[in-house]
C-alpha cells in the first residue's frame, strides 16, 4: 500500500512537472530557412526561458490543408506557423488564423516607431507576422553556356532556347511564371495584371511558354533547381534567393545570380485560432521577443532574407560563419532590385483558383 | 566448324558442339551487343546514335578477332580487358579506366560466349534455334529485371560518400580521387539531433508496434483457422483490410478517430495505427504456416496430459515459429518504413526516420539522406541474414532439412 501511494505520488508529481515545462510546436520549411529561426530567435530564447522546449514540424507546405484539417478534427496542436503571405491571406480569411493588434501584440521599433510603421505595407493580412521579405529569381552557370554567349542579363534568357539552349527549371505552378513569360513577350511590366486578367491575355502567356515547354523542367520543392544546376541538368533555372546564396556561398558552385524581374513576396508567422489561453500566452511572448528589430536582423547573418522591420535593414550585419557583409545578397539590395517585380496578391487571391486549373490543362497538353 | 549432319529427314541438323559461322552469325551478333552497350553509354552524353555505331564496330571488331586469332581464352580476355581500360583511362582517368575494364570483361566474355556455341549450353540438343533464341532471351530478360531492381539501391551506396552536399557524382568522384569522397554525411547523420531523435522515434516506435502485431496477428490467425469459428471469412477479410484499404484513407480515418479520443499525436497512438498496419502481415504469414500444421498433433498432446495451454506453448508454436518470426519482420518493416500514416496520425514529437527522410527530400536534398538509405540497406540485409541464418539453424536441429 505504501508502495503503491509512492508510485502514484511521484507519477502525479511527473505530471506536474511535464506540464510546468512548457512544450511548443512550432511549424516551418526546414532547411537553411528554419535553421536561421533556431539560430536567430529560438535559440536566444531558451536561453532566457530554460523550462520552454521547442519541436519543429516542418509541415509549412500543407500548412493550410493541415490547419483545416485539424480544425475539423478539433485537435490543433501547432503554437505557431511559419507561412508565405499568400496562404496567410487564405487562413485568416477561413477564420483559421488568429487576429492580430500589431501595435499590442508586436515590441516597437528600436527607433521608437510604433510596430504598425515599421513593418508598414508588408501587412498585407490582418493575421500575418511578417519576418523576412524573399524573392524567387533567376540563376546560371557560365560554364554551361555556349562559348562566346554573352552573360545573360535579363530574365527574357530563359525564353531565348537560341542563345542559351539547354533545359531550365521553372516552378509548377502558374505564379511568376506567367507574369515572365507576358514580360518577356513585350508587356510593360505595369500592364502586365490587366492583360492577364483577359482570356487573350492568358492565351498570350501559354503561348509563349509553349516556345519552351520542352525544355522546362518543373520543380516544386526550392532545393531541386540548385540541385539540377550543380548536376549540369539545366543551364539555368528559378528559385528563392536564399537557395541560390547557400549553393554560391556556402557550397562553392560556379553559378551566377540574375536578379531580373526577381519577385519580391514575404514570409511571416500566423497564430493558429482557438489556442487556449495557457497555450496562447507563451505563443505571444515568444512571437514579441522573435519579430523584434535586433532579432530580425539577426536571422540576415544565416540566410540572405532581407528582415521585415525597416528599422532592422541598418542593423544587418555580416555571415555568422563565412564573415561576408550579407547586404549586397538581400533581394532588397539597391543593385539587386534595379527591377523588381512586385507580387500582386490580391490579384493572386482572385484568379489562383482559375489560373491554375488551366496550368494544369496547359501542361497536360 | 564441325560439319553439319543430315538426318533421315533431310532436314540441316546443328551439333551442340559446333561453332556457328563466323560472318552469318557471330560478328553481327556480338556486333548488336556492343551496340547496345554503346548505345546506354553513349546516350548518357547525348550521342546515343554515336555509341551505338562505335560499339558496333568494337563488338564487330572483338567477335571476330577473339574466334579467329586468340583461341587461349583466359588470355585473351585479359588482352580485350586491359586493352578497353587504357581506352577507358585516355578518355575518362581512373573512373574511364574502371568502366572501360567492366565493359571489356562483359564483351570478350559475349564474343567467346556466342562464338563457341556456349550459349547453347543450357538448352538440349535437339531444340530448334527458336528455343534457344527464347531460352537466352529469357535469361537476359530475368538479368535486365534484377539489373533494374538493384541498380537504383547500388547507385546511392557510392553517392552518400559526396564531399558535396549534392546528388552528383563528381569529377572527383569518376576519377576516383580521395578528396571526391568524405564521410561528412554519415557525421551529420549521427551528430545532428534532428537525425538522432528520428531514429531513436523509430527505434521506439517500430518494436512496441511489432510486439502488438505479432501478439495480436499469431492468436487472429490460430483462432480463424478453427473450422467452428463463425464468420471467419468475413473477420479475416476485416482485419486484412489494412492492407488493402489505400494507406492515405485509413491515415485520413484514423486521424480523425485518434483526434476524438485523444490518442492523435501521441507514442501510443502512433504504435497502435502501426501494430493495425502489420498484423495482417503476421496473420497471412502465421495461417500459411497453419495450413502445413498437423491437427492431430494438439490431440495426441492432450492425450498426453498437456492443458491446451502448454500444447500451444510447447507443440504448436514452436512449429509455426517461421510464420511468426517472418510475419514479425513484415511488421516491424513495414512500421519502420511507414511515412503516410505517421504523417497523419504523429505530432512533432514522434517524427520517425521517414518522416525525416521525406522532410529532408522535399526541403532539402541533402546526401544525408542517402548515408540513412545505405545505413537502412545495410540494417536490413543484416536483419534478413540473421533471421534466415536462426531458420535454417532451427530447421536443422529439428532433423529437418533447410528449403
Amino acid at each position: 500500500m505504501q508502495l503503491k501511494t509512492l508510485l502514484l505520488g511521484s507519477a502525479v508529481a511527473s505530471i506536474g512537472g511535464m506540464a510546468a515545462a512548457q512544450d511548443m510546436t512550432f511549424v516551418s520549411w526546414g532547411g537553411a530557412y528554419q535553421a536561421s529561426q533556431q539560430k536567430a530567435y529560438v535559440e536566444p530564447y531558451l536561453a532566457d526561458h530554460p523550462d520552454m522546449s521547442i519541436t519543429w514540424d516542418e509541415s509549412s507546405a500543407e500548412a493550410v490543408a493541415k490547419l483545416r484539417a485539424m480544425n475539423e478534427a478539433g485537435n490543433i496542436t501547432w503554437d505557431l506557423v511559419d507561412v508565405v503571405a499568400a496562404d496567410a491571406i487564405r487562413l485568416c480569411d477561413e477564420g483559421l488564423a488568429m487576429e492580430i493588434d500589431f501595435d499590442e501584440m508586436l515590441a516597437e521599433g528600436d527607433d521608437g516607431t510604433s510596430a504598425e510603421d515599421d513593418f508598414g505595407d508588408l501587412l498585407v493580412s490582418d493575421c500575418f507576422i511578417p519576418q523576412i521579405v524573399y524573392s524567387t529569381t533567376a540563376a546560371y552557370r557560365p560554364d554551361l553556356l555556349p562559348e562566346g554567349a554573352p552573360a545573360p542579363e535579363s530574365i527574357c534568357a530563359m525564353f531565348d532556347t537560341e542563345t542559351y539552349p539547354g533545359k531550365r527549371a521553372l516552378e509548377q505552378r502558374p505564379i511568376n511564371n506567367m507574369e515572365w513569360a507576358l514580360l518577356c513577350d513585350g508587356v510593360a511590366k505595369e500592364d502586365i495584371y490587366d492583360v492577364l486578367e483577359t482570356e487573350e491575355g492568358q492565351d498570350q502567356a501559354f503561348a509563349k511558354l509553349d516556345t519552351i515547354k520542352d525544355d522546362i523542367i518543373w520543380w516544386s520543392a526550392a532545393a531541386e533547381p540548385p540541385q539540377l544546376l550543380a548536376d549540369g541538368e539545366i543551364v539555368m533555372g528559378s528559385s528563392y534567393n536564399g537557395r541560390w546564396f547557400s549553393a554560391i556561398e556556402e557550397q562553392d558552385q560556379p553559378f551566377e545570380m540574375l536578379w531580373d524581374a526577381q519577385v519580391f513576396d514575404l514570409d511571416g508567422w500566423i497564430i493558429p485560432a482557438g489556442l487556449p489561453e495557457e497555450r496562447l500566452e507563451p505563443v505571444l511572448d515568444f512571437v514579441r521577443f522573435a519579430t523584434d528589430t535586433q532579432r530580425l536582423a539577426d536571422q540576415a547573418a544565416y540566410i540572405s532574407y532581407g528582415p521585415a522591420r525597416q528599422s532592422s535593414a541598418p542593423l544587418v550585419g555580416d555571415h555568422a560563419e563565412l564573415g561576408i557583409p550579407m547586404g549586397p545578397h538581400m533581394p532588397t539590395a539597391p543593385e539587386n532590385s534595379q527591377n523588381v517585380f512586385v507580387y500582386n496578391y490580391t490579384w493572386w487571391a482572385d484568379y489562383r483558383d482559375d489560373l491554375d486549373a488551366k496550368f494544369q490543362a496547359w501542361l497536360a497538353q | 566448324m564441325t560439319d553439319a549432319t543430315v538426318n533421315d529427314t533431310g532436314d540441316e541438323l546443328i551439333l551442340d558442339k559446333g561453332e556457328p559461322p563466323m560472318w552469318g552469325f557471330t560478328v553481327p551478333v556480338v556486333a548488336v551487343f556492343g551496340g547496345f552497350f554503346g548505345f546506354l553509354a553513349g546516350n548518357t552524353n547525348d550521342a546515343g546514335l554515336m555509341g551505338f555505331i562505335l560499339g558496333l564496330i568494337y563488338g564487330g571488331a572483338l567477335g571476330f578477332i577473339l574466334n579467329s586469332f586468340v583461341p587461349n581464352r583466359t588470355a585473351g580476355r585479359w588482352v580485350v580487358i586491359g586493352l578497353t581500360a587504357v581506352l577507358g583511362f585516355v578518355l575518362g582517368k581512373w573512373g574511364g579506366a574502371a568502366a572501360g575494364a567492366i565493359v571489356g570483361a562483359v564483351m570478350s566474355w559475349v564474343a567467346y560466349w556466342i562464338g563457341r556455341g556456349h550459349y547453347r549450353d543450357g538448352v538440349p540438343i535437339y531444340a530448334t534455334a527458336g528455343q534457344t533464341l527464347w531460352h537466352n532471351t529469357y535469361l537476359f530478360i530475368c538479368g535486365f529485371i534484377f539489373f533494374f531492381l538493384i541498380a537504383p539501391i547500388l547507385t546511392i551506396i557510392p553517392l552518400s560518400f559526396n564531399a558535396e552536399n549534392f546528388f552528383t557524382f563528381t569529377p572527383e568522384m569518376l576519377s576516383l580521387s580521395p578528396e571526391g569522397y568524405s564521410l561528412k554525411h554519415y557525421q551529420d547523420f549521427f551528430t545532428n539531433s534532428d537525425w538522432q531523435s528520428a531514429m531513436w522515434n523509430s527505434l521506439k516506435i517500430a518494436p512496441m508496434a511489432t510486439i502488438l502485431a505479432v501478439g495480436f496477428g499469431t492468436l487472429a490467425a490460430i483462432g480463424l483457422s478453427q473450422p467452428h469459428v463463425p464468420f471467419r471469412r468475413a473477420i479475416m477479410a476485416i482485419l486484412i483490410s489494412p492492407m488493402i484499404v489505400p494507406l492515405i484513407i485509413s491515415a485520413a480515418g484514423m486521424y480523425f478517430f485518434y483526434s476524438r479520443v485523444n490518442l492523435q499525436g501521441t507514442y501510443l497512438g502512433v504504435v497502435l495505427a502501426h501494430a493495425a498496419l502489420g498484423i495482417p502481415f503476421v496473420i497471412i504469414t502465421v495461417t500459411a504456416t497453419l495450413v502445413g500444421f498437423d491437427r492431430s498433433l494438439t490431440r495426441a498432446s492432450a492425450n498426453l496430459g498437456a492443458d491446451p495451454v502448454t500444447t500451444f506453448l510447447r507443440i504448436q508454436m514452436p512449429l509455426i515459429l517461421p510464420g511468426v518470426i517472418s510475419g514479425g519482420l513484415f511488421a516491424f518493416i513495414t512500421s519502420f518504413d511507414e511515412v503516410v500514416v505517421v504523417l497523419f496520425v504523429g505530432s512533432a514529437q514522434q517524427k520517425t526516420l521517414p518522416w525525416q527522410m521525406f522532410i529532408g527530400l522535399r526541403e532539402q536534398i541533402s546526401p544525408t539522406i542517402l548515408a540513412v538509405a545505405t545505413i537502412l540497406v545495410v540494417i536490413s540485409i543484416a536483419l534478413l541474414t540473421t533471421v534466415e541464418l536462426l531458420r535454417r539453424r532451427s530447421e536443422r536441429m529439428r532433423g529437418l532439412a533447410p528449403s
